[in-house]
């Protein structure tokens, strides 16, 4: 489903690589996570991924599509493919819950029927039944980060790439989160996650991927936190 | 293509919306656009007034030669065709002996003395031959073809040719002063396009700076660069069609008002009647004229203005 190698990223020719030569192959219907301290790497790994960034050299091939022939007409088309859910969750403020998860449908051309029948659905996967109304600012953080997951997951992605989805929560509310990420796995879609979080690690007993200095240190199954 | 459809019809949506929103940016833009938009149609329907006045001007020139009181209605036959087998002759009418004295007494109705030795005298006044030119500034061929030897024995010995020279040296100094008023009317339009432009692209500029999170959620979902740049576009457009009517409300106020107003029907060489009639039967050519710029204003100047921010990172 995901397939790295050697992929290195530079930014800046005087500085140590983003990162370095990282291999990594992800399988279909996975639950991995990657962990590292802030500036290992994490997020540059899931932005190259996005195509918000391109890699300095390596290949990258996700989902069949190689990044090296992806032109930029066709960014958009690749997005469509991967949900993505951030740290700071990135809602638009002045769309209420169903409009916020209803505009990822609107971008791709979705009937205002189709959607109607759609975002209902995929709000009862996320456990926010009877909040389609209200607006993100009346929302905890974690009803928020839910609403950001449905949005990802409305087009029924074959990859959900999560990036410290529960780093700005509480352990309840970052538990809630990890829950509905696993149920959304059990659906079948790959699911990337990077976290902080040693005890979310360390009890969800998955493939735990470690980045350190911008190289994969270890990457272990059934793994625990440890950095 | 049903999805395209819904799409399109999404972009002008949330085009019409974004620009309730953004009015009091977006009354910098018209405004200008308008005035843009008010002197284009200006100088249009001032143009074709000036023209008019020139060709009605011009119509006036022509030739007149005098025919001696010996041609025989056969001699004046055969010159009469040669005449008008002239390329540069558009129109030659005989006007007899008597028709040009009942001509000469109602051009001086009021003058008693002359009217009383033009009918004391008999009719010394000569048969005459009015030529049209199809080109004013080609009448030399017609003076020489009248200057042939056969052809001047036709011709009243007594009384020249008349070429109306001094009058078209007149209008052409006053075709030479509307052509630079013309001139000087496209310079001003393309410096209050520009200027339009500018400030139209301003306002979009500043309307990405405020949904510029918005953009970038938009993008990160996979919207098109179409799908977010589209509602700008339609926002601009929006302008230009509001400037557009805007301006021909103007205009036609204007003009309308002083025809009106005025008890004079010109303004010099700007006759305000023609130009009001051309504007009146020419609205909805006018008003397909005004859109089609106002729109192209907008468009052009949103799409580039986004542009910039719709790029993907390549490197």
């Amino acid at each position: 489903m995901i397939l790295l190698d050697r992929v290195t990223k530079i930014y800046n020719r005087d500085m140590a690589p983003a990162l370095d030569r990282i291999s990594l192959r992800v399988e279909p219907k996975e639950f991995v996570i990657v962990v590292g301290q802030s500036g290992a790497g994490k997020t540059t790994l899931l932005r190259l991924l996005t195509r918000e960034e391109r890699q300095t050299s390596g290949k990258i091939i996700v989902g069949g599509v190689d990044y090296d022939k992806l032109q930029d007409k066709n960014i958009p088309l690749l997005r469509r493919k991967i949900g993505v859910v951030f740290q700071d969750f990135k809602l638009l403020p002045n769309r209420n819950v169903f409009e916020n998860v209803a505009f990822a449908l609107e971008i791709v051309g979705m009937s205002r029927h189709e959607i109607e029948r759609t975002v209902p659905k995929v709000l009862e996967i996320v456990n926010l039944k009877g909040k389609e109304k209200n607006m993100p600012l009346e929302l905890s953080g974690g009803e928020r980060q839910r609403v950001a997951i449905a949005r990802a997951v409305v087009r029924q992605p074959k990859i959900l790439i999560a990036d410290e989805p529960t780093g700005n929560l509480d352990p309840k509310h970052a538990w809630d989160v990890i829950r509905v990420l696993e149920k959304i796995n059990r659906f079948g879609t790959t699911v990337l996650l990077t976290t902080h979080n040693k005890d979310i690690v360390d009890k969800l007993k998955r493939r735990v991927v470690t980045i350190q200095n911008g190289k994969i240190v270890r990457d272990k199954a059934n793994a625990a936190y440890k950095i | 293509m049903k999805h395209r459809i819904v799409t399109i019809l999404r972009i002008i949506r949330t085009g019409a919306i974004n620009f309730t929103r953004n009015l009091s940016l977006a009354a910098a833009a018209m405004a200008v656009m308008g005035v843009t938009l008010t002197i284009i149609l200006f100088s249009v329907v001032a143009g074709s007034a000036f023209n008019h006045s020139i060709t009605q001007l011009t119509n006036k020139l022509n030739v007149s030669v005098y025919l001696s009181d010996s041609v025989t209605q056969p001699q004046l036959d055969s010159f009469l065709k040669q005449l008008r087998s002239q390329p540069n002759v558009k129109k030659a009418t005989y006007y007899s002996k008597a028709q040009d004295l009942a001509q000469a007494k109602a051009q001086n109705a009021g003058n008693q003395t002359l009217l009383q030795g033009l009918s004391e005298t008999g009719n010394v006044i000569p048969a005459k031959i009015q030529i049209q030119p199809v080109d004013p500034n080609k009448i030399q061929d017609i003076k020489n073809f009248l200057d042939k030897p056969a052809n001047l024995a036709l011709e009243d010995s007594q009384t020249p040719t008349s070429y109306s020279g001094d009058e078209k040296a007149a209008i052409d100094k006053i075709a030479h002063a509307t052509n630079v008023i013309r001139e000087a009317g496209v310079v001003a339009v393309i410096v209050f396009a520009m200027i339009s432009m500018l400030i139209i692209f301003n306002t979009i500029r500043m309307a990405i700076f405020n949904r510029r999170d918005e953009i970038s959620i938009m993008r990160l979902l996979g919207a098109s660069t179409w799908f977010i740049r589209g509602p700008f576009v339609v926002e601009s457009v929006i302008y230009g069609i509001i400037s557009a009517l805007a301006s021909i409300a103007l205009i036609d106020v204007l003009f309308a008002g002083t025809a009106n107003g005025l008890q004079a029907s010109s303004l010099g060489l700007l006759d305000i009647n023609y130009a009001n009639l051309f504007f009146k039967s020419h609205l909805w050519l006018l008003l397909l004229l005004q859109l089609m710029i106002g729109i192209l204003i907008g468009a052009v100047s949103s799409v580039i203005a986004t542009r910039r921010y719709l790029k993907f990172k390549s490197k």
